[in-house]
Order: C-alpha cells, then structure tokens, then sequence
C-alpha cells in the first residue's frame, strides 16, 4: 500500500542548481511548495579540504562519479558506451557542490546558431530575454568578476575578481604575446563578505566542496532564503515516476522516503530538475498505457540529442614554481576560439578555462600516468620537477545535438530502490574532434609561449561529463522539441521542466549560470501566466 | 567506505600483502637524500594496506597478475626478476597499474614526513588556507584595447 501524502501546489524534483532557483523564485507566490531531494545536507565540516588527506577523500566519498562514490542517494550510470563518463552529485545543491564555480554565460549568438551558422537550431529565445535573470542570479549566487569583458555584452560586477596568480599572470602574458584573448573568470566565489559568506581564503578545493562556505553551491545560496520562505525541502526522497491521469495532466510523484517507504505526494504543478541525465530517467521510467513511451515524449525526443561539452586537457610544467594547490583551481578563461571562424575546418568553438596546479598525490599520479614520473629512484626528483610547477587549461568544446546521443533505461540495473538506472550511448562527431584538434594545438602553443615543458594532452578527458544537456529539448514545434518557449511540457499542462535538459545546443562554456538564469525565467513565466497556465 | 563494501571485502591476505609491499617499494623507494621513507615504510603501507576500500577488487586482480607474471610468488623472485616483472606487468596491464600507482600515492603523499620534504605543512587547507598574489591586472590593458570580440545575436 503506497501511502498518499496531503496535496500541494507545486512539487519541485531535486534540489540541485535550477531546483533551488525555481524554489526560491516561486516562494512568493505563496503557493505551498515541496522539493524532493534523493541526498542529503552536504556538511561543509566534512568536505576534504578540511581533513589532511584530501586528496585521498576526494576520489573516494567525494568523488565526481557516482558510479565510484556509490553512496545510498547515488543511482548506478551505465556510461560504458561512452568515452565520457558522468559525473554529478547527489544532495541538497546538486553539481554546485562539487562544481569549480566557473560561471561563465552563454554569449548572444550561441542562441542563433542556426540563423547564423547554419548548425542545428535556433533557441526559442535570446540572450537579452534572459540577461535580466542572468544578472539576479548573478546577484543571488554572488559572482566575482572583472567588468569590461570584451567577449561578452556588457554586465555588472557583482564583486572583485579571485586572483589571477602567479599561474594567470604567467600564462595571460604569453596570450598577449600571442594576441589573443583573454580575461579573469567570472567566478561564483565570494572574494569578500557576500550574505553570510566567508570569503574565499584559497583552499583550493572547489571541486570537492567548500569547508569556507565561500563558494555559491546552491545550498549556500537559495536554499537558506527558499526555506526562509516556507518552501519545504525533503531530503533523501528519492522519485521514481510522475503519475498522469486521463486528461494528460500530471496528479503528482511517486517517491520512496528516507525510511524506505513508497509514497505518493499528489500536486497540481510537477517541476522537474533533476540535470540532463536524471530528468529524462524519470519521464522514460513514467511511461504508462496513456504514455508508452515515457512521459510528455510525444515527439520521441525524451532523452536524445544528449551534449556533453566534450574536453581536451593541456598541462604543462615551468621551472619556478606557480600556485601549485592553492586558489581557486580555475583562475581566467579565454574566448579567442569561442565564435564561428570560416578558415577553421569546423563550426561553431570552444573555449579555454585555464587551471592551476594539483596537490601532491594527484602529482604523483598524474606524472606516472603520463610517464613522466618513473618508478624507483628516479621518482623522487621527478616529483620534484613537477610538483607546484604544473599549470594548463582544457578546452570546453561545443556539443551539438545528435539524436543517436542520448539516455536510455539500462534493462539489467537499477538503483537501491529499484529504479532503472540510466544508460549512456555517446560518440563524439567528426566536427568535434576536429574541434578538439584544434584546441590542442592552440592550447600547446599557449604553453609553449609560457615557457612550458613536459607538456601532457589529454583528449577527450574522461571524467568529466559534468554538463548534462539537451535531453528534453525547448522549442515551439511540438513534434521537434519537449517543452515550450517557457519551459512547459508540451504534452502535459502542468509539468514543468527547468534543468539543463531544456537546452537546444550546448554553448561552449561551462551551463550553470544558463540554468539557472532558465529556471529564473521559467518561474516568472508561471507565475505571470498563473491565470492561464494550463491552456 | 562505499555503501556495499564490507571489511572482508577489501583486506588483502597475507601474502597479497607481500607482493603490494614490495611493489609500493619499487615505486616510491625510500631515499637518503631526501631524508624520506619509502612506500614500503611500516607506517605508510599500513595506511596504504587500510585504505583500499573502492579499490580492493583491482588491487587484488593486479597482484594476482604480478604474481602469475612472476612464475608464483613475486615478492619470492630474485630482485632482478622482480624488476623484469613489473616492467612486464605495468606494459601489459596499465590501467591496473594506474590502480596502484593511485592507492600507493593517495597515502603516501599524506605522510607528515613526506610532506615536510616537499616543503608543504602538514595540515588540512581548513581552517588557515593559503595566499595567492593577486597579480599585475594592467596585464589586461591589451585585451581591453582590442575590443569587442563577440558576435550579435542576429
């Protein structure tokens, strides 16, 4: 017997970047408001950088696949059919926990690269549609940047900039020699006192959670002031299927709470923000005699044109030291690659994140991996030639949409509670690789120009299918997307999609501040059409 | 610990322990100029033989490989043998090799020892953290000067 909860209003689907953004935005329509989250609270006094062996946890409990943290609120991804391989996080904030803060927007043609370079499609809306929500998010998640930015419209600075180095003015001096672009990261990193965050101090340690609490996952951002205002958030509640009755509208979620137990939380508006993998998972797992293939999948299009923002990585060592371990790991970026070239063999661009240097054991492992650190007695000053002296970049490549890229339900797996885990079948396009090639290229002469030596490529990089997109496509065409201009499922009324599955194309930069600024806007949509949100 | 791994799941026997010793002390070996223990310290390899936990399924399969490659018992070999062999092992099986060169090194480079002789204090980055020069931002002054680089939206 499943037991049936009262009904709300709005049942939101993880709590993860747009989770708590569309929260947070719809908290003042008064509405009652529940999120479901399958993890828990991240505890900030547990994250690796406040412990000695750091390094350590951070490819255990703390690692970015969930295939090897396997915790309770992990579900199984079968991401064998892919040479890039998922990486997400499980808990109130989502991917912000564990992301580097890197928080660049998408750029205003990436929005029409259809209309202008003749690729895949246009994006039912534009970039100043969503610059109001850019700049509030920018506000609500405190980003730290450098006004002045030629590669971008103008836009504000919301604080200082976190530091470029040693490593940025080292490599930033080689990119003028060159004559090519380049710019402090807008980061999501408090560089001072910002709504009750500490500011930065450079642990270092983005990537695996901020024992400062200087960095803006989302648990530090809208959570807080979204509970403030009523919102209420279940942790470790992890939904397995959105119901539908005969009228093709959504009745509510089936869920297994903390304590095992199968419930059902009836609603009258269903909100899924679960990331590009998570998201279709659930509507392929929601199909029914109404809906055989998957929910609000009219147009076949639940769980295809899967982009990942596939990576190059570019590392190379100096003779003095950098920054080694310290600061924020991503420091300035560079969008010299960024729009469409004719003279280049591929469409569309990429751009480069450029990154400091690694602790000690990643040192260790790296330089043996690339056989540049031997075993036995000549480890030691190997080590030595390359620890804290290491500094790089990768590029982030644009992904576009192909439908044979996608999320399926893998038949012979399934999570603790018995949900279909999700199965990943990806490949890389001729334009990306020739992309990829580019970058390399680039990237080593970059380093070159640095003064680099022991230059390591790595193409694509594995680990790092961080950017979860274009699984449920928006678009104005019912039979060639998922959900509308505003983010409202096509075939169901009341269900609402706002994570980055709704993304058309991929962009070439990192997703978060675009889904969130998305999940902003989408929640304006509601609440401005509230009177005939379901016509 | 991972969600499914029990305490038998990831101890190693006594003679696995043998042969993942002697090659922690083939990779990292102990060194007098530097003053530092090897891999193979007491100490060390304690953490290194507690810690496998995710990755005590690999770790044994490589033993067993190393061992197999060895004619039985590689930690058994005369030391010239053993160098053959795990030049044999880490060109045949690298990515298994990786899986020790990752357990051998998280625990290593945690070593209070180790760290001092690579000049970085023993400590957790929290509380303290560390600095970072801001750097020379006139060095933005030509990127400012070349201007606009983005395209329109059309």
């Amino acid at each position: 017997m499943v037991a049936r909860n009262d009904p709300v209003d709005v049942v939101i689907i993880g709590a993860g970047a747009s989770g708590a953004a569309v929260a947070w935005a719809l908290a003042d329509t008064r509405m009652q408001i529940v999120c479901l989250e399958q993890g828990g609270w991240p505890d900030p006094s547990r994250f690796p950088s406040a412990s000695l062996d750091w390094e350590a946890q951070s490819m255990d409990d703390y690692a970015i696949s969930p295939n090897r943290r396997d915790l309770p609120e992990d579900y199984p991804i079968n991401d064998d059919d892919s040479p890039i391989k998922i990486a997400n996080y499980n808990g109130v904030g989502g991917g912000t926990v564990f992301y580097a803060a890197h928080f660049p927007r998408l750029h205003p043609s990436d929005f029409r690269v259809r209309s202008l370079d003749g690729v895949a499609d246009d994006w039912p809306l534009d970039y100043q549609t969503l610059e109001p929500y850019y700049a509030l998010n920018d506000q609500m998640m405190g980003i730290a940047a450098l006004a002045g930015d030629p590669a971008y419209p103008e836009k504000a600075a919301v604080m200082p900039p976190i530091p470029l180095g040693r490593t940025g003015e080292r490599l930033g001096q080689a990119m003028n020699g060159l004559g090519w672009h380049w710019w402090p990261s807008d980061a999501a990193i408090a560089t001072h006192e910002y709504e009750g965050r500490a500011p930065c101090i450079n642990l270092g340690q983005c990537g695996s959670g901020c024992a400062q609490g200087a960095k803006a996952s989302a648990d530090v951002t809208y959570w807080p002031q979204a509970i403030r205002s009523r919102i209420e958030l279940r942790t470790r509640c992890r939904v397995s299927r959105i119901e539908a009755d005969d009228q093709d509208m959504a009745t509510g979620v089936h869920y297994v709470d903390e304590n095992g137990h199968e419930r059902f939380q009836p609603a009258q508006i269903v909100i899924m923000a679960c990331n590009g993998v998570g998201t279709p998972r659930i509507l392929l797992n929601s199909a029914s005699g109404r809906f055989p293939d998957g929910l609000a999948n009219s147009s076949g299009l639940v769980g295809k044109n899967l982009m990942l923002h596939p990576y190059a990585q570019i590392r190379g060592h100096f003779d003095e030291p950098l920054d080694g371990y310290r600061g924020p790991p991503i420091c300035t970026w560079s969008m010299e690659f960024y729009e469409t070239d004719p003279s280049r063999d591929f469409v569309r661009g990429y751009c480069f994140q450029f990154s400091r240097g690694l602790g000690p054991a990643r040192t260790a492992i790296n330089g043996m991996a690339d056989g540049l650190m031997p075993w036995g007695e000549g480890h030691h000053d190997a080590f030595r030639r390359l620890f804290e002296r290491s500094a790089g970049m990768v590029s982030i490549c644009e992904d576009l949409p192909e439908e044979t890229n996608r999320v399926t339900l893998d038949p012979g797996r399934s999570d603790r509670d018995g949900v279909p885990a999700p199965r990943i079948t990806y490949r890389l396009s001729d334009n990306t690789r020739k992309m990829l090639d580019h970058s390399i290229a680039r990237g080593t002469e970059i380093l070159k120009a640095a003064g680099a030596r022991d230059i390591t490529v790595k193409s694509p990089l594995p680990y790092a299918g961080w950017h979860l997109l274009g699984t449920a496509r928006m678009g104005a065409d019912p039979d060639r997307s998922v959900v509308n201009e505003w983010g409202r499922s096509h075939d169901v009324k009341n269900l609402f999609i706002v994570d980055g599955s709704i993304f058309v194309t991929s962009g070439g930069v990192n997703p978060t501040s675009t889904i969130q600024a998305l999940a902003l806007y989408i929640a304006d949509q509601i609440k401005t059409r509230i009177y005939d949100l379901f016509d | 610990m991972s969600g499914t791994k029990t305490k038998a799941d990831t101890e190693l026997s006594a003679a696995e322990l043998d042969t993942l010793r002697l090659i922690a002390g083939h990779m990292i070996p102990a060194s007098s100029r530097h003053g530092i223990p090897g891999a193979d310290d007491p100490a060390i390899f304690a953490d290194i033989s507690g810690s496998l936990d995710r990755d005590a399924s690999c770790v044994r399969e490589a033993l067993a490989l190393a061992d197999g490659l060895a004619g039985g018992r590689l930690a058994q070999a005369d030391p010239a043998a053993q160098m053959r062999t795990l030049a044999r092992f880490k060109a045949a099986y690298p990515a298994l090799a990786g899986t020790i060169e990752s357990v051998v090194a998280r625990c290593y480079y945690r070593d209070k020892r180790v760290l001092e002789s690579i000049g970085m204090e023993p400590r957790a980055p929290f509380p303290e953290g560390y600095a970072v020069e801001q750097g020379d931002w006139s060095l933005l002054d030509p990127v400012r000067a070349r201007g606009r680089i983005y395209r329109d939206g059309g």
